[in-house]
């Protein structure tokens, strides 16, 4: 029997990273299929060679569907090859209704006049293959549950006759209701003969579901099993299954007094009422330590330091304590006052004023001391520019070059010292080395000891794991909002940590 | 081959100082010889002065709205508020006889409570600023008809029409002259003197003597001319000033710099610990106080307050701050930017008029100048960047 699916020797590369090397992947007709592997394994991007999202040119290897090879220039081909991905973020218009969504880009209509009555009927007929029989089509998504909206998009995907169906983290946003109505639509499309391909952080569901398991690291094939013959330690084993072969260059830490106390901490959903990200969550961080908060992607990690900082548009719950007094913090300024800085996991976005200069953005947090009565002084701004970019080590003409044209981890330099302007008592580092080189993150590791040696108390969130085993003095688990499992340094290891975050019983 | 490169190098530096200034510049003065081609009278010292008394009021307005801008929004009201606010100082000092200072502080106040109001509603209601301000638009142009009773209120007191209409004697149009040329002076080295302190580079000094010998030819020929008629207008002496205050605020204060921040990136800026809507608040504030201002100089140049006073001259304002490089999308744009886009703008009415071209050329020709300005703009932006 010809599979339903093949990917051959596909190597894609991205500048100066090798993101596929090679990757092998067999999917068998009518299997549900589960790709597993760590943050940044390859797993988003191989679905995205798969998708056409990476048309053909733009990777090496081959794609061979039903035994035939394909070549996709576009997602319109994939499509029509009967590919449909469904991501994490849903791709609905929120504001049309189910019906419209349903056929959007391909409305029924005549002269381009919209045939309503067929649109509802059809509809009707798809939402009944996803068992979403209770509402009507006309609904406008938006107001959906996330649950909802997810049958809604798989019906979306089967109406296009998809044969493969692609699912990335689809349960990421899920109560545990709906994730048990979404693997019986699936155990149901099975039986119908629709292909699968499962990608899912959490092997619980894996297991429960997936005839085969496929694992990547580090952008490679590790394996194909068939998931009857394997268990989650052994998944877990090969999914992190890798030499610490960087160096951290780790100190041991002194730690002081408390800096900072959270009990009972809960943040709130910002849009769907009643849902936790974050789940009564406590925890302290000490002068002088590094605290590594570790979880999988849509853990409630961002979320949990976000809220922390007073940048978190969903409210909470909870006593949060500095220096042993209570504080109620509800913007960034006060946060900022309270001696609190964040590095956020999203430079562009969150952290960099691109179109500014270096001086600009390295004074921007801590303006009034470069200001006397709102009068700045250019000098003391070059000064300050020129010493934290001898400090940090940044690479750069000068305090005047604009940091939209610096390398990541310069950028991430120019973040960094932008909050060692504002002399933090707690530094949170979100992701603090994602998308820079190597000999940037030993430069940032060297610079978070120095920071421990004078007495700043670190929360470092990260997704790589070797990174936070290699930091941080004790290390948090969080799964879906609640704190699962805390490990010190020495009893730490990845396929605990894993095991932890990945809802296993751990530590 | 070092000389060479050195030389390269230097040659880069030449014409590195800001292409699209001179982009503008050389556009105003093909703009002024086409005219001054087409008619003999526009580059006489006449009409020299008149333009330049012309273009004060969109000069002033556009001083303001590039705040707006710079912070990401817009502001549609300040044509109607222009209006509103010049009845209300026409009312007072017309009908109810109150002398110049007093009509000067309750106008500007007025001004500023119309920016507290429609940038409290923007800022911490978070209602966006095109609606808010299309809502002043109305709003203020139906008060400016209530209020008057829909009447032209004429003539003005002697004191208050001279805001609009008087001109520096030539030995003060010498003196700011000359302290114009002192003071650019003095910047210049001052600035040579503190990047050489920071280990910056440092322009030839031949480029700095001759941009500074341009710069005073520019300012003294400007002064002649203004003293061979009847002296530098009024108006657009206090349009210097502004632009000077408003520079300042742009480069020199923490506010400025927030401003700029948080249309280069709002969620960056709100992280650095930056309150965005007082900010915001308060640009709103100023771009109205310069509308209440920009309504003093019109109504008494006018010597009266009409009905119609203000109309559309939002746009102008917008169009004189695009012209002048200001992005629409926020983070970026120029005071000297908008004043030469005002420039532009009033030329090419002070031009066409002079012409006796009928007025739907005008609107016709000024539309087509504004979208061709930000095609040029968009144009050589993006061929940099595949360049770079």
């Amino acid at each position: 029997m010809t599979a339903a699916l093949e990917m051959r020797n596909i190597t894609k590369e991205f500048p100066g990273v090798k993101a596929l090397d090679d990757v092998t992947f067999t999917v068998k007709k009518g299997e549900i299929h589960a790709l597993c592997g760590e943050n940044g394994a390859g797993k988003s991007t191989l679905m995205k060679v798969l998708s056409g999202l990476y048309p053909t040119g733009s990777y090496d290897g081959h794609i061979l569907i039903n035994g035939e090879e394909k070549r996709f220039s576009g997602i319109k081909d994939a499509e029509e090859a009967g590919i449909a991905i469904i991501y994490q973020e849903l791709a609905l218009v929120k504001d049309l209704s189910i019906a419209e969504n349903l056929f959007l880009g391909k409305e029924k209509a005549r002269f381009g006049i919209i045939n309503w009555e067929r649109v509802f009927k059809e509809s009707e007929r798809w939402l009944a293959e996803v068992g979403l029989t209770d509402v009507s089509p006309e609904t406008p998504t938006g107001t959906l549950g996330i649950g909802k909206q997810q049958q809604v998009e798989i019906a979306k995907a089967l109406s296009k006759n998809a044969g493969i169906l692609i699912l990335d983290e689809p349960t990421a946003a899920l109560t545990e209701q709906e994730v048990a109505i979404l693997l019986d639509i699936l155990r149901e499309f099975r039986k119908r003969g629709v292909t699968c391909i499962y990608i899912s952080h959490k092997l619980n569901e894996v297991f429960s579901i997936a005839d085969s398991i496929t694992v990547l690291r580090d952008g490679r094939t590790i394996g194909t099993y068939p998931a009857r013959e394997i268990n989650e330690e052994k998944v877990i084993s090969l999914m992190v299954g890798r030499e610490l072969k960087e160096l951290f260059p780790r100190i041991e830490a002194k730690p002081g007094d408390v800096v900072l106390r959270v009990e009972d901490y809960s943040v709130l959903h910002p849009q769907f009422a009643g849902k936790k990200v974050i789940d009564n969550i406590t925890f302290e961080v000490r002068k002088g330590e590094i605290f590594g908060i570790a979880g999988l992607m849509g853990a409630g990690r961002t979320e949990l330091v976000m809220s922390l900082f007073g940048s978190y548009p969903g409210e909470s719950v909870g006593l949060v304590e500095i220096d042993g007094k209570p504080v109620r913090i509800r913007n960034t300024e006060q946060a900022i006052r309270e001696g609190m800085a964040l590095v956020s996991e999203d430079r562009k976005k969150f952290g960099l004023v691109l179109g500014m200069d270096i001086k600009s953005n390295l004074t921007l947090a801590s303006l009034p001391m470069f200001a006397a009565g709102g009068v700045l002084d250019p000098n003391r701004e070059v000064a300050s520019g020129n010493e934290s970019i001898r400090a940090l080590r940044i690479k750069a003409g000068s305090v005047e070059t604009v940091v939209g044209t610096l390398s990541g981890g310069n950028q991430q330099k120019v973040v960094l010292g932008k909050w060692l302007l504002t002399k933090p008592k707690i530094l949170i580092l979100d992701e603090p080395t994602r998308g820079i080189d190597v000999g940037a993150k030993f430069e940032i590791y060297n610079m978070m000891n120095e920071l421990i040696r004078q007495g700043v108390a670190i929360i470092m969130v990260s997704s790589e794991l070797p990174e936070l085993l290699g930091m941080s003095h004790r290390i948090m688990v969080i799964a879906e909002g609640k704190r699962v499992a805390e490990f010190r340094a020495k009893d730490a290891t990845q396929e605990r940590i894993m095991t932890a975050a990945t809802g296993g019983k751990g530590g | 081959m070092d000389t060479v490169t050195t030389k390269q190098a230097r040659r880069a530096n030449w014409f590195k100082f800001d292409a699209r200034a001179y982009t503008m510049i050389g556009a105003l003065l093909a703009i002024w010889v086409l005219f001054s081609l087409l008619h003999e009278r526009f580059l006489t010292a006449t009409n020299l002065s008149n333009l330049f008394l012309q273009m004060s009021v969109t000069a002033i307005l556009a001083i303001g709205m590039v705040l707006v801008i710079v912070a990401g929004h817009i502001d549609l009201s300040i044509g109607s508020l222009v209006g509103f606010t010049g009845g209300v100082a026409a009312m007072l000092n017309v009908w109810y006889d109150w002398s110049t200072i007093p009509v000067i502080v309750v106008t500007v106040a007025i001004g500023a409570a119309a920016g507290l109001v429609q940038g409290w509603i923007i800022a911490y209601k978070a209602v966006p600023a095109f609606i808010v301000t299309l809502g002043g638009m109305l709003v203020f142009r139906g008060l400016l008809f209530g209020s008057t009773g829909s009447v032209t209120v004429a003539p003005l007191s002697p004191s208050l029409k001279s805001i609009g209409q008087s001109y520096t004697s030539d030995v003060v149009g010498w003196i700011f002259g000359i302290a114009g040329l002192l003071v650019a002076a003095y910047l210049v080295i001052l600035k040579r003197a503190s990047r050489r302190k920071y280990g910056f580079d440092v322009e030839p000094l031949a480029i700095s003597l001759l941009r500074m010998i341009l710069v005073g030819a520019l300012i003294l020929g400007f002064v002649a001319v203004m003293n061979s008629y009847k002296g530098i207008p009024v108006p657009f002496v206090m349009v210097v000033v502004l632009a000077l205050v408003f520079t300042f605020i742009s480069k020199n204060t923490t506010f400025g710099r927030q401003v700029y921040a948080i249309g280069g990136n709002a969620e960056a800026a709100r992280l650095s610990g930056i309150n965005i809507r007082r900010k915001v608040l308060l640009v709103f504030v100023l771009c109205n106080t310069l509308a209440a201002v920009a309504a003093l100089v019109l109504t008494a140049r006018l010597n009266a307050a009409t009905m119609s006073a203000g109309q559309n001259y939002e746009l102008d304002a917008i169009a004189a701050c695009v012209i002048g490089g200001t992005s629409l999308v926020g983070g970026s744009g120029t005071i000297v930017g908008a004043l030469i886009g005002a420039l532009v703008m009033g030329s090419l009415d002070n031009g066409m008029s002079l012409m006796n071209m009928e007025s739907f050329w005008q609107y016709i020709v000024k539309g087509g100048i504004l979208v061709l300005a930000v095609y040029v703009d968009i144009y050589s932006r993006k061929r940099k960047k595949a360049q770079s």
